[in-house]
């Protein structure tokens, strides 16, 4: 997607992920700023099924043509699904990051984790 | 320390770049565009088509008078006697001890007149260095022309058509170079494809890239440059090359020519008949993962170059190996940030472009 978006009904970390709730259940992605400066996706990484993620730690790897990049989780939880679908194209983290760019989804270990994360105009402030 | 971009240096087209929406980043003390639409879309209009890249921030120098040619047959490693009045030649600037300062096309502008292109990275180094030996020579002027020249590379199958068509006049065949009304043409490129390289008088810039532009030339940044030339298996000074390795352990011995006793001639003899303990070669990724500059390979050797080759669609790169590992075919493994990744040695070109 060409024009910046950030979705209000996300809530971001300040490391250019979000989050999306779905009961107990949480989706990680990287948000449309990290994309544009990572440039085009060619690889993603992804961690294991059942293995965990801690807040403010990396998780996973995206690379572009140009660079490698650290994917920091926003939340701490356990991993129980991945975006498989990026193996074939990673691309998607490009034209559609809060879609079927999606990375991982998680199931939260500290739930409270959630009020240190930002509001999108809170991280929309970060990146000015 | 990061310069900040007002302390940059700007090429005459760093309007266009911004207008066009590029990336720019610092490098090498300019404010580059790095990408435009996307890399791999700019990279494969090159293969295809024709891109214009802005090279303003590369250097030249000036070396004139009845001495210029003994004076550079000193300082480069190649025959500089063999270069004709109209003529092109690549060579390498060494140390006394081999070690490579900078890889560098030489251009014969007329009897006595010779313009080198330098890596902007490098620039003062090579000057300083052509001004130290200068004072030892006879006859010889060595002049900083950077300020006097912008560059462009108009590069891809269509290039000589487009440029033909922008400026008129007929162009230099590969390697010659010819002055079409204050422009300096030359035959010579980064890509792999046919195409030209223009120097020229920095208030004509904005003029002849649109010309270009506006006959179908995709504006590419530094970025497919630098997949393109890795494609190609061209060295990048700062990643392949640099002052601790010296031009045979990097494949350059064919622009070598000992006998012309330039400096650093004795050194690269020796390392030439000793044989190199460490060779550079091209490498393809066969499993997942990008090696990039600086990766270890196991076993022993280091990654200068790495990226993903949108024409071939894997991750390529160029890699120092113990030289009885350097043969095509030999499978290898490279440290990528804590991660085992698979590569293979293979001949250069990794890409080859269609005969045109």
């Amino acid at each position: 997607m060409a024009e910046a978006s950030y979705p209000e009904e996300l809530l971001y970390h300040p490391e250019h992920d979000w989050v999306r709730f779905d009961g107990d259940i949480a989706t990680f992605g990287i948000t449309w700023f990290a994309q544009d400066a990572l440039g085009e996706v060619v690889f993603f990484d992804p961690p294991e099924v059942g293995s965990s993620t801690t807040a403010g730690e990396s998780y996973a790897e995206v690379e572009s043509v140009k660079a490698v990049s650290d994917v920091i989780a926003p939340l701490s939880g356990e991993i129980v699904e991945v975006n498989t679908a990026l193996g074939d194209d990673p691309e998607k983290i490009n034209d559609d990051p809060y879609g079927e760019g999606w990375l991982v989804k998680v199931s939260l270990s500290d739930p409270a984790e959630k009020d240190s994360l930002l509001d999108q105009a809170s991280y929309v402030q970060t990146l000015e | 320390m990061a310069a900040s971009a007002d302390t940059l240096k700007r090429t005459p087209l760093h309007e266009r770049h911004v207008e066009a929406g590029a990336k720019m980043v610092p490098f090498a003390g300019w404010h580059m565009p790095v990408q435009y639409g996307g890399i791999r879309q700019e990279h494969i209009a090159v293969r295809r088509g024709a891109g214009v890249f802005d090279v303003s921030h590369m250097g030249e120098i000036e070396t004139r008078g009845p001495g210029a040619a003994a004076f550079l047959q000193r300082l480069l490693s190649n025959d500089v006697e063999k270069i004709a009045v109209g003529a092109a030649q690549y060579s390498v600037l060494c140390r006394d001890d081999g070690g490579v300062l900078d890889d560098l096309f030489t251009y014969r502008l007329a009897d006595d007149r010779y313009l080198t292109v330098t890596n902007a990275s490098n620039h003062d180094k090579d000057l300083a260095w052509f001004e130290r030996h200068a004072r030892d020579a006879a006859d010889v002027e060595v002049v900083d022309r950077h300020a006097d020249y912008a560059m462009l590379a108009v590069q891809g199958a269509d290039a000589r058509g487009i440029v033909t068509e922008a400026l008129g006049g007929e162009l230099p065949e590969r390697f010659r170079s010819a002055d079409l009304d204050g422009v300096l043409v030359a035959g010579t490129g980064y890509t792999g494809e046919d195409g030209v390289e223009l120097l020229l008088p920095p208030g004509e810039a904005v003029r002849v890239w649109d010309a270009v532009v506006e006959r179908g030339a995709t504006p590419a940044g530094l970025a497919a440059r630098d997949t393109l030339r890795l494609e190609v298996c061209f060295h990048l000074y700062g990643n392949d090359l640099m002052e601790e390795r010296g031009p045979i352990e990097a494949g350059l011995g064919w622009c070598c020519k000992e006998a012309t006793g330039f400096v650093g001639a004795d050194a690269v003899r020796a390392a030439r008949e000793a044989g190199p303990r460490e060779k550079l070669v091209p490498f393809v990724m066969t499993g997942p993962g990008i090696a990039r500059q600086g990766n270890e390979v196991a076993g022993g050797g280091v990654v200068t170059s790495g990226t993903l080759s949108p024409c071939l669609e894997v991750g390529i790169g160029m890699a120092y190996l113990p030289a009885e590992r350097a043969q095509p075919g030999t499978e290898f493994e490279i440290d990528v940030r804590g991660k085992t990744r698979s590569a293979r040695v293979e001949r250069r070109p990794l890409y080859r472009p269609e005969e045109s």
